[in-house]
């Protein structure tokens, strides 16, 4: 049987797949997309060997950001992202939690200058998996529960 | 080692090798004032939020060596009133001043204040977040009362979940290899985020609700007082308020080589009548505030 492609390859952009099921629709949420005119293919909930279900979003005409890599590694830290060139991956990128994380997630602590002045906040990666971050400026640890993006 | 330029805003930026040298420099403030040693520096004291033993012990510390001191008190004669941000804030003062000592009651606000300046900074108190000045000073108290800083029984008691001194104090005392009582009732213990720092460090503790239980054995007894000022509710502070006072009673019950310190103020934690014992070092303990300020100050301006 001829195997089909659930959502169509693109020539050049960005592929980001091996991404849970559950998060899929919350990446397309912190993914800067407006203004983007290529094909955006959302897919989820489809089989994967690896992780039983998985999404996989592909953005004609976009490289993604460092930054755009590093908010996917909060959510989806087993994501991979491929950048593409002419239908080519041009780059594999496995995403990675940074060690430092400035400006994309947000202090929970309400008394934190960073809540209270325009600062770009910034915390440092304790553990990863699971995922514990300190505040530089108001040294409150957070868990992943805790955790909310900007 | 050298302090020269450096910003004093968390425990957490000190090494063993950093804190017991400023220790030492402390103990040669007290031993030998070196009158004339920041003459033609200007330090600037930042109070946004009242203080006043750590306020006044700065800007005595800096004029006992020949320094000047400006700043403010009271937020409502500046334009902070106006509407200035801390930073704008920062950076004029960075123009009047060789250093700044700054009291906020935001978290973080000493940190940023350090990025916002070009001359050191410190942190006199931010929120319920670091007040490293106090920790050097406990740390001097109970290297000075008690010969070592090594392997000793604290008990810390009061407040330990709001209390910023006592997770300064821990956290700088676990370069020490202590063991610690945390006594306090259960929803005012020490925050298991500090319990676990000190559970990765192997340092051992106990928690207990009842002094009596654990006194016997302490060499030092850390009292904080309940703060009113960092109850979300005042129900649950009404609640709690009073549940510890101290008092001759308790001098059956403990090592006679008991060492008694408190941040201050006290609002009854402490009777009045152990003030005369030999156990009773807080007062003691404020006065230290000058030696390591003044050694801090000296440090970060390069005179030493």
């Amino acid at each position: 049987m001829k195997k089909e492609l659930s959502i169509s390859a693109i020539k050049e952009g960005s592929v980001i797949d091996h991404i849970p099921s559950n998060v899929t629709l919350k990446v397309v949420d912190i993914l800067d997309l407006k203004g983007i005119r290529g094909i955006i293919s959302i897919a989820t909930n489809l089989s994967s060997k690896a992780m039983g279900k998985k999404g996989i979003i592909k953005i004609s005409g976009k490289d993604l950001t460092k930054e755009e890599v590093d908010k996917i590694a909060l959510i989806a830290p087993h994501a991979t992202v491929n950048i593409i060139s002419k239908y080519d991956v041009k780059q594999k990128i496995k995403v990675a939690i940074p060690s430092t994380i400035n400006r994309i997630i947000k202090c929970s602590n309400p008394n934190c200058i960073t809540n209270n002045e325009k600062v770009a906040t910034k915390f440092y990666v304790l553990g990863k998996d699971p995922l514990k971050v300190v505040c530089h400026y108001c040294e409150r640890n957070m868990e992943k529960e805790d955790i909310s993006l900007l | 080692m050298n302090f020269k330029d450096r910003d004093i805003i968390s425990i957490h930026d000190f090494s063993k090798q950093e804190l017991l040298f400023i220790l030492k420099i402390a103990k040669s403030m007290e031993k030998k004032p070196n009158l004339d040693l920041l003459k033609d520096k200007v330090l600037a004291t930042l109070f946004f939020e009242p203080s006043t033993r750590t306020r006044l012990s700065f800007i005595s510390a800096m004029e006992q060596l020949s320094g000047k001191v400006i700043g403010f008190s009271n937020t409502g004669s500046t334009s902070i009133k106006k509407g200035e941000t801390l930073w704008d804030t920062i950076k004029m003062v960075d123009a009047y001043s060789d250093a700044i000592a700054i009291r906020h009651p935001v978290e973080g606000a000493a940190r940023l204040a350090a990025e916002a300046s070009s001359k050191p900074v410190i942190n006199a108190g931010d929120g319920a977040n670091q007040h490293p000045t106090q920790t050097m000073l406990d740390l001097y108290t109970i290297q000075k009362v008690k010969g070592k800083l090594d392997s000793l029984h604290i008990g810390m008691l009061g407040d330990l979940k709001y209390g910023r001194t006592v997770h300064s104090l821990a956290t700088a005392l676990s370069h020490f290899n202590p063991t610690f009582y945390f006594i306090a009732p259960p929803a005012l213990q020490m925050p298991q985020t500090y319990l676990d720092e000190l559970k990765e460090k192997k340092i051992k503790f106990y928690t207990a609700a009842d002094l009596l239980k654990v006194s016997k054995k302490l060499d030092v007894l850390y009292v904080t007082r309940i703060q009113k000022e960092r109850f979300p509710d005042p129900v649950e502070y009404e609640k709690y308020k009073g549940v510890y006072k101290l008092d001759t009673s308790l001098l059956p019950n403990i090592k006679k080589d008991l060492k008694i310190m408190h941040p201050l103020p006290r609002v009854g934690e402490i009777d009045q009548s152990l003030d005369a014992t030999k156990h009773a070092v807080y007062f003691e303990q404020a006065a230290n505030g000058i030696h390591v300020r003044k050694a801090l100050l000296a440090l970060v301006l390069g005179k030493i």
